[in-house]
């Protein structure tokens, strides 16, 4: 399912109709059916209700899903470096809020419908500053995207009719007009609605790939000049691809506004459109399903390993840093790495050497998290009143007992760790040459 | 008159202070095409190690010491992880820069706690140099005036006088050419990083105590000082010295020239009352969106020059 | 890629069951669990991290006081990163635990998320409710107009403050320069010191009223020069963090001869950031300061929170914390029960007194505390100083909690 910028290999013919439908798109398939029964996994049997802690969390991956899709239509597709996305996200939700408040007072517009007001939303405020964003490319284009998001950000909090001010905008979702007849007062029920809104848009968005406006996206992206001679205006192909975009990030804003019912400034900040360029390149901007893989990272890492460590950052940045210095082709492009592999069926040879790479990373990533947590309970934990557990076991960062391990498990562990690498790249070297050898194009 | 000149005055001062920051990152993004992001945390980190090293020593060696260990920082940081991102592309490094950032920003948490430090100005210079109009000009705004023009003069013939700067010069706009005439670019690379490391780790012990010393300050200086360089524009040191001039005292007078939109259309004439639509747009006087023109100038500048103001080249 | 996919999606599954597997134990006996939100991470870490600590050291008296109806408090906290959206997480966290209490004290965008999604939790689930206990998100809107049965403020809101502010004004200061942040706080700030002006002290004329961006002025000089010229003699501003250190800094640098009145300077990092220059200088508006106790006679208040200065490197600015777990302990005491509909009608209309002598009352119709407020000097000679400086805090002027008994627009809707 790569979007052009991995080579597609040459397949058979798939097999038309419904049935192959299946057969070529289980991943997606599988996906829906995981998305659809996790909430009851979470379930808790003894009180009858869902965890609500679980349910927003994944209602919290929907909505990241379509926004970092929908970042990705401009960074990987277009190749355009935007640090100002989450001003569309932010004004959908602004715009939705004020529509489920009228739609309460009158208007019978039914819930399920108001993402499609998100959307339009987006695109029009798109379209309005993507007039002026779109003219440039490049950096001038990525610095013209971080003066609006600065202004956007300063306006939400200084205006306070369509803005709230501080204190943002409520709404209540329960507005008793719904095509279903549900209520919504239930978090799963919303929760069901955000996941059907984002098949629909990953939909959308995949479909906008196959058309003429995403596949000159891609050239223009790819060779700036010898798109031109194709004949479209590159600056019209970037207006429409960045409209687009701002579109889809307006409905993710609809679904956030009916997950928390509250719209505040930080829903157009800086911080969240950092989160879209982090998501979108952990994940993978060469591959269309990337951005997925990166906002079901990045939403468990500050969702949930924030809840065990006040250092997630930490984790945060050395992560960025180890995928941007060895994997800039992101998670998914590490699989599909893999692809050719694979294909000619020599996977089993990799199972190996990757289990012998497995046992020293697993050391080395424990030797380095438990450095960290250390180093953060001896200065700051401690006198927070917290105690440094693992599992059963209480740690005492000022004994010299868990310093020497953590160094033991890192320097013992990295050294192993680079002797398996050789070795794991001498095997990976083998079987490419092998799949070349064999034929199987790459 | 007086409101002018000492407006005047203050918009340089502070314009300067911006110099400061901002070049070494235009030196760096410059020749790298790198928006680092971590420019700032090396200002953060500059104005840590003058406070822990002021203590020991005191201010002055200070003064020489953090730039020199920021600059060993930043060759360290691009000797052995930023040169093997620079083949990943701008974006995969300018999330290097990022991820640093953060990484940085916990580290002095960690090692300076979490809240500001009492990094001062020495007693020598805690007063007034002259007085204008009766206020006082406070010394240390003088001796950061004297500093920033220094620095100024100091890369300007670094640049022009020596061979290396010559080699930078080349670098700057044509590096390729530059590596096939045979020069060491990954080495001139180096030095340029650590010296932008140098520079940002004066203007952070100059910066540090002038304003506050705490673990959010390289969040809080980071945009402003990006805002600069872009608007002066890629391959130009002059550029980013009138920007930052510029932009000082765009914002000084700002705070000083008190009228808004509704006063000019008053003028042609139209009333805004509070039930003209955007009355509350229109009603906004200068001084209150004053720290937000240089994001909107950057945008119009951008618009019409995409180079910047004095830029020499894309990235 | 299919593979990984799958993969991500089955452990995400498993770990999900693990984690609520963990999670989900009734606190019914046990402590009395209090969910803490707050920021713990990025840069407004301090302020949670301070809280935390605080806390702690409440905690153990009140603990070791009985706590309440039987049971101990415990404090859990939850890092909300300063956005609404993990606030809402802290909160549902909380509700799948059954914990009777959610607790926040930083930022009034998050009190407001926090209202509103405690009231349509309440709503919606009868069988589950819980308290929103706010011990420091001040916007007077809180406690007005998004009024809520099931929030309880124990700080006073910026109406009170700025109160407290003008009060504080000496006859002699005639004219008076305003400085706020653009925000709807700093707009509350400014609107309300100006009316309280007019009600109180109506010879005292407003020569100068400035709103400024949001953490992005580096350079007050400009400011100053402007303050200067319009000859005020006092400058009274709601901002805080480096927007209000970098203001005083520039004052004090250009020897402006004025008296800044804040509502922050008392906080943590504040005392270092402004240093000895400010001696008499900088006034704050405060709900405690650690010589309070010293200048009244309440000695064991005084042993108290000197034990907490031994062992921490700043100032307990927070002991009045304390008087939060008071009504806690006060309120389940009397409904019999930690459960909160029952000690939410008992805490509302309850008077305590607090440690500093002070009858406290928790007003009925908006859920708004009303206690003593002070107007601190930063000076030299004082008992206890602030974070090393040589300088502390001394009380120019003391409200009291029936002065500050002003109107409220509060419409609740009671539960039936």
């Amino acid at each position: 399912m790569s979007s052009g910028a991995i080579g597609t290999a040459a397949r058979p013919v798939a097999a038309p109709g419904p049935g192959g439908l299946l057969r070529r798109q289980w991943p997606w398939l599988a996906a829906l059916a995981v998305a659809v029964v996790v909430p009851w996994v979470a379930f808790d049997w003894s009180t009858g209700r869902h965890s609500g802690f679980a349910v927003s969390m994944l209602s919290q991956i929907g909505i990241m899903i379509v926004f970092a899709l929908s970042y990705n239509m401009l960074m990987g597709q277009a190749g355009l470096l935007s640090f100002g996305h989450a001003v569309f996200l932010g004004l959908g939700g602004y715009v939705t809020a004020h529509v489920i408040t009228a739609s309460k007072n009158g208007v019978p517009l039914p819930l399920e419908l108001t993402p499609l007001v998100g959307g339009l939303g987006g695109l029009a405020f798109a379209v309005v500053l993507g007039y002026f964003a779109t003219k440039q490319r490049a950096t001038a284009f990525a610095m013209i995207t971080l003066g609006i998001g600065e202004l956007v950000t300063s306006c939400a909090l200084m205006f306070k009719t369509f803005f709230g001010g501080e204190g943002g905008v409520s709404t209540n979702r329960m507005t008793g007009h719904s095509l279903f007849g549900l209520a919504y007062a239930a978090p799963i029920q919303v929760y069901y609605l955000i996941v059907a809104w984002t098949a629909l848009s990953v939909v959308a968005m995949l479909l906008l790939t196959r058309t003429p406006l995403g596949r000159m996206a891609n050239a223009c992206r790819d060779n700036f000049e010898r798109a031109q001679f194709v004949g479209y205006d590159p600056a019209m192909v970037r207006f429409f691809q960045f409209a687009l975009s701002g579109a889809f990030a307006g409905i993710a804003g609809a679904l956030y506004t009916l997950t928390y019912e509250i719209v505040t400034y930080d829903t157009v900040a800086g911080p969240l459109s950092a989160n879209a360029l982090l998501m979108t390149y952990i994940g993978g901007v060469g591959v269309f399903a990337g951005p997925v893989v990166g906002a079901v990272l990045i939403v468990l890492l500050q969702s949930w390993v924030s809840l065990l460590s006040n250092s997630w950052l930490v984790y945060a940045g050395v992560l960025f840093i180890l995928m941007v210095t060895f994997a800039p082709m992101g998670l998914t492009g590490l699989v599909m790495m893999h692809q050719p592999i694979w294909r000619s069926g020599r996977m089993g040879r990799l199972v190996g050497p990757y289990l012998r790479l497995l046992v020293p990373g697993l050391l080395v990533v424990m030797g380095f998290v438990l450095v960290v947590e250390l180093c953060s309970f001896l200065t700051i934990g401690a006198a927070q009143g917290k105690s440094l557990t693992l599992g059963k076991l209480t740690v005492d960062p000022r004994s010299a007992a868990p310093w020497l391990v953590a160094g033991a498990l890192l320097v013992g562990g990295g050294a192993w760790l680079r002797l398996a690498a050789r070795s794991f790249a001498a095997a990976w070297h083998a079987v490419t040459e092998h799949v070349k050898a064999a034929g199987a194009q790459a | 008159m007086e409101v002018l000149l000492v407006s005047l005055l203050n918009g340089l001062v502070y314009g300067m202070l911006l110099f400061m920051l901002a070049s070494g990152l235009t030196l760096i993004f410059s020749m790298m095409g790198v928006l680092n992001f971590a420019h700032a945390s090396m200002y953060m980190l500059g104005a840590y190690f003058a406070y822990s090293v002021s203590r020991v020593i005191g201010f002055w060696p200070a003064l020489v010491l953090a730039p020199i260990l920021c600059g060993a920082l930043g060759a360290l940081i691009e000797m052995y992880a930023l040169r093997r991102v620079h083949r990943n592309g701008h974006i995969a490094e300018l999330l290097f820069t990022v991820g640093l950032a953060f990484i940085i920003e916990k580290g002095v948490q960690m090692a300076w706690g979490l809240l500001a430090v009492p990094y001062r100005v020495p007693p020598v210079l805690d007063r007034a140099l002259f007085h204008i109009y009766g206020s006082n000009f406070h010394a240390y705004r003088g001796f950061m005036l004297l500093i920033s023009v220094l620095m100024f003069v100091a890369i300007w013939l670094l640049l022009t006088r020596t061979r290396i700067g010559l080699v930078i010069q080349a670098a700057l706009t044509h590096p390729e050419m530059v590596g096939a005439l045979g020069h060491n670019v990954p080495r001139v690379f180096t030095i340029v990083f650590a010296g932008g490391s140098v520079l940002a780790g004066l203007a952070g012990v100059i910066g540090g105590n002038y304003l506050v010393t705490e673990p959010s300050m390289a969040a809080t200086m980071g945009p402003i000082v990006f805002v600069v360089v872009v608007f002066g524009g890629l391959g130009s040191l002059a550029g980013c010295f009138i920007a930052s001039l510029i932009m000082g005292l765009v914002q000084t007078f700002a705070v000083v020239v008190d009228v808004s939109f509704a006063d000019l259309l008053a003028r042609l004439g139209i009333q805004v009352t509070a039930s003209t639509p955007l009355a509350e747009v229109l009603t906004i006087p200068l001084p209150r969106v004053g720290a937000l023109l240089p994001y909107l100038m950057l945008i119009l500048v951008l618009l019409i020059k995409p180079r910047g103001l004095m830029g020499t080249r894309d990235t | 890629m299919r593979q990984l996919k799958r993969l991500i999606c089955l452990l995400l599954a498993g770990v999900l069951t693990l984690w609520t597997g963990i999670g989900t134990v009734g606190a019914q006996q046990g402590t009395i669990k209090v969910m803490y939100t707050d920021p713990l991470s990025g840069p407004f870490a301090q302020v949670g991290d301070q809280n935390l600590q605080q806390f702690k050291y409440i905690l153990d008296y009140i603990n070791g006081r009985g706590g309440a109806v039987g049971r101990k408090f415990e404090l859990v906290s939850f890092d909300n990163k300063s956005q609404p959206s993990e606030a809402l997480l802290a909160l549902k966290s909380a509700t799948d635990q059954n914990m009777p209490v959610i607790m926040q004290c930083s930022g009034s965008n998050i009190a407001a998320a926090l209202i509103e999604g405690v009231d349509k939790h309440n709503e919606r689930n009868p069988n589950n409710r819980i308290v929103y206990v706010n011990c420091g998100a001040v916007a007077t809107e809180l406690t007005n107009e998004k009024c809520s049965y099931w929030h309880f403020r124990m700080d006073a809101h910026v109406g009170m403050k700025a109160e407290t502010m003008v009060r504080a004004l000496p006859k002699d200061v005639t004219k008076v320069y305003l400085l706020n942040q653009d925000y709807l706080f700093g707009q509350s700030v400014q609107h309300d010191v100006k009316a309280f002006l007019a009600k109180l002290r109506p010879d005292v004329k407003v020569v100068g009223d400035e709103l400024i961006p949001l953490g992005k002025v580096k350079d007050f000089s400009p400011y100053i020069t402007k303050i200067k010229a319009a000859g005020a003699q006092a400058l009274l501003t709601g901002n805080w963090g480096p927007d209000m250190t970098l203001l005083i800094k520039s004052g004090m640098d250009s020897g402006l001869d004025i008296r800044y009145y804040t509502m922050y300077a008392h906080l943590g990092g504040g005392a270092t950031a402004i240093g000895p220059a400010g001696n008499g200088k900088v006034r704050s508006v405060m709900a405690f300061h650690e010589n309070i106790a010293v200048e009244t006679g309440k000695t064991d208040t005084e042993g108290w929170t000197k034990q907490f200065r031994s062992s921490h490197d700043f100032d307990f600015y927070a002991a009045g914390f304390r008087t939060i777990f008071e009504f806690l302990q006060a309120a389940m005491n009397k409904a019999g029960s930690a459960d909160p509909v029952k000690f939410a009608a008992a805490l509302e209309g309850l008077t305590i007194t607090d440690m500093l002598g002070h009858q406290v009352t928790m007003r009925k119709a908006d859920h708004q505390i009303l206690s003593e407020y002070f107007v601190g000097v930063f000076s030299k000679g004082v008992k206890y100083d602030s974070e090393k400086t040589g300088l502390g805090w001394k009380t120019e002027t003391t409200v009291l909690p029936k002065d500050l008994d002003q109107p409220n627009t509060c419409n609740m809707k009671r539960p039936s």
